[in-house]
């Protein structure tokens, strides 16, 4: 756990403080994004925290430990540190590199060794291949690998990450992220990781902080963030595709209407045709006995039809899992005629229905309302 | 007779020349290099002071060898050396200070601010970031400015036949004294292979202590 109790930094000579009176609690095992303009402060705090930089006033706590009570080498040896130029020592082999704080900890070199092929495999790279090379033989994405491996070599509880993926292309970034989300997934360290990238923030962080000329503007959740900004400095920040930003926050399950308006495929077409009408329902989907999806229908289909809907009904290709995220949903959602998606478990059940009111409706101000009388689709039930 | 034949000759003399020179320049030098670069790291931590030391070292060279050696006589006749190996040893010195000074100064200031962070950062302390990275890193062209001190100071120690401290210089003056050429050429082939020696022994000796991370091929 990370606390910080209104601390403030301000350089000599200048006029306005880089850090104003930041309070800010970071718990154990998660991930807190700060995130502001250039300048904001950002950087400055996060170097304040393993006293690469001394603070002006306030106080840091870290593990319930004041910093200014710890040795600040003893402090910086327990807490990992990468940064956006990497800084690989050239001269060191990538294994000398990693083994950095082990061995001023002073650990074997067996131990330095097993720790050292552990490590490039977590950041997945072959340490065979890899661990006598130089810095010079490595890509931008496997030096950046080796960075983050580096500051978890010793094992920290916290970790202090500055844009660790900014100088790398935005695909080889994902990767990163995504590998990094997976191994913290595991190790549940404590993390400050320091970004300028909203849409970084909202994928890495548990938690994001966003800073403005040195002051918190706003600290919480990215959910949070994104859908009530404290003020027009954060609303602007966040951008004004933030409803889209929160789409990728959240799943199918999340904006699914549960028990859609359906028919099963043994009902008659004629009855079915009936309540179409009734409801002013252009089409209606179509579940066996067990609720797995069979299918839609439209009125035309069912008109003068004498049979069961089985006989008519038309197939339904494209569904989702509620698991799904809501951005990759609504693309699909985009792709097909209908407008809608039927969200089926692994079996084929239905599970609910999406379509573009319910997404509006989760996203936008009527965020707490559910399962109303929005246009067509209702969460009604059985038609019969 | 030919410069071989005069080589062939003389052959003793001129090795008893050659050990002398040898042993004016390695002296100057390894004084000059373990001045120089203690020196020059300091200088990275005294900004102030660095730019007048680089300054007076700028100057130094610009004195004109000859007159650097005859300046030496008077100033050292105080303490009774004023001719010999000991004045030939301290222009040397002089000279060679600059080229490892200003190399090792260059060289240790150029190492990337990120990467004395990212040292600083992972719990090393400020020593350690000299002693493990900055140094280590610049030893490619701390030995640069070395070489240069090597060759110059070897081509220039054949001055200080002047004021008697003997060397391979010995046989270009007489030489050009006697107007006997093949003496001239002996002398002045001699110093260069020892150049060309100690140029390619250093050469070596960078290949084994810079790290194979540095080098650029």
């Amino acid at each position: 756990m990370i606390e910080l109790n209104h601390v403030t930094k301000i350089y000599p000579g200048a006029a306005q403080p880089a850090v104003d009176s930041v309070s800010l609690t970071v718990p154990e095992g998660e991930i807190c994004v700060f995130i502001g303009p250039s300048g904001c402060g950002k950087t400055t705090l996060m170097r304040l925290i393993n006293r690469l930089i001394p603070l002006t006033s306030g106080s840091i706590s870290v593990n319930g430990q004041d910093i200014m009570s710890l040795d600040p080498i003893e402090l910086r040896r327990h807490i990992g540190y990468a940064i956006q130029q990497v800084g690989l020592f050239p001269h060191m082999s990538v294994r000398d590199n990693i083994a950095t704080v082990p061995k001023l900890l002073g650990w074997t070199k067996a131990k330095i060794d097993e720790r050292v092929n552990e490590l490039l495999g977590l950041v997945n790279l072959d340490a065979r291949e890899f661990r006598d090379r130089y810095p010079r033989q490595l890509s931008g994405g496997q030096a950046q690998r080796i960075g983050v491996a580096r500051a978890m070599a010793a094992n920290p509880p916290i970790m202090l990450m500055d844009e660790p993926f900014g100088a790398i292309d935005p695909i080889n970034r994902e990767v990163l992220q995504d590998e990094f989300l997976r191994i913290q997934e595991k190790m549940k360290k404590t993390i400050i990781f320091v970004t300028h990238d909203i849409n970084e923030a909202i994928k890495m962080g548990q938690r994001i902080a966003l800073l403005n000329e040195g002051r918190l503007v706003q600290a919480g959740p990215p959910d949070t963030l994104l859908k009530r900004p404290a003020n027009e400095f954060a609303k602007s920040f966040v951008g004004a595709d933030r409803v889209l930003k929160r789409l990728n926050l959240l799943r199918v399950k999340d904006a699914m209407i549960l028990n859609p308006v359906h028919c099963l495929d043994e009902d008659p077409s004629a009855k079915v045709l009936e309540q179409m009408i009734n409801n002013d329902l252009a089409f209606l989907i179509v579940a066996d006995r067990d609720l797995r999806l069979r299918g839609y229908v439209n009125q035309y289909d069912l008109r003068g039809h004498k049979g069961v809907v089985a006989d008519v009904v038309r197939k339904l290709t494209l569904t989702v899992s509620p698991e799904r995220n809501l951005k990759e949903a609504l693309s699909q959602m985009l792709s097909y005629d209908l407008g809608i998606l039927v969200a089926v478990d692994k079996e084929g059940r239905i599970q609910g229905m999406l379509n573009s009111t319910t997404l509006s409706a989760l996203v936008g101000s009527t965020y707490d309302e559910r399962g109303g009388h929005w246009g067509r689709i209702t969460a009604a039930g059985r038609i019969l | 007779m030919t410069t071989y034949d005069f080589i062939v000759r003389n052959w003793s003399e001129l090795m008893h020349l050659a050990w002398q020179h040898t042993v004016f320049v390695s002296i100057a030098l390894a004084i000059a290099i373990a001045t120089g670069v203690p020196l020059g790291v300091y200088l990275t931590f005294n900004r102030r002071l660095a730019d007048t030391v680089l300054y007076l070292a700028g100057i130094m060279m610009t004195v004109p060898s000859v007159a650097l050696f005859g300046l030496m006589i008077p100033i050292l006749s105080v303490f009774g050396h004023g001719i010999g190996t000991v004045p030939a040893v301290i222009a040397l010195v002089l000279y060679s200070q600059l080229p490892i000074l200003r190399s090792t100064y260059a060289a240790i200031r150029s190492v990337d601010p990120a990467i004395i962070e990212a040292g600083l950062g992972n719990g090393m302390t400020r020593t350690q970031v000299l002693f493990k990275v900055q140094i280590p890193m610049s030893l490619g062209v701390i030995f640069a400015g070395v070489r240069v001190a090597v060759v110059m100071s070897i081509g220039i120690g054949a001055i200080a036949a002047y004021i008697g401290a003997g060397g391979l210089g010995q046989f270009i003056f007489n030489g050009i004294t006697q107007t006997y050429d093949a003496m001239i050429n002996a002398g002045a082939v001699a110093v260069s292979v020892m150049a060309i020696l100690a140029d390619f022994f250093f050469g070596r000796l960078e290949r084994r202590l810079v790290s194979k991370g540095l080098r650029r091929d």
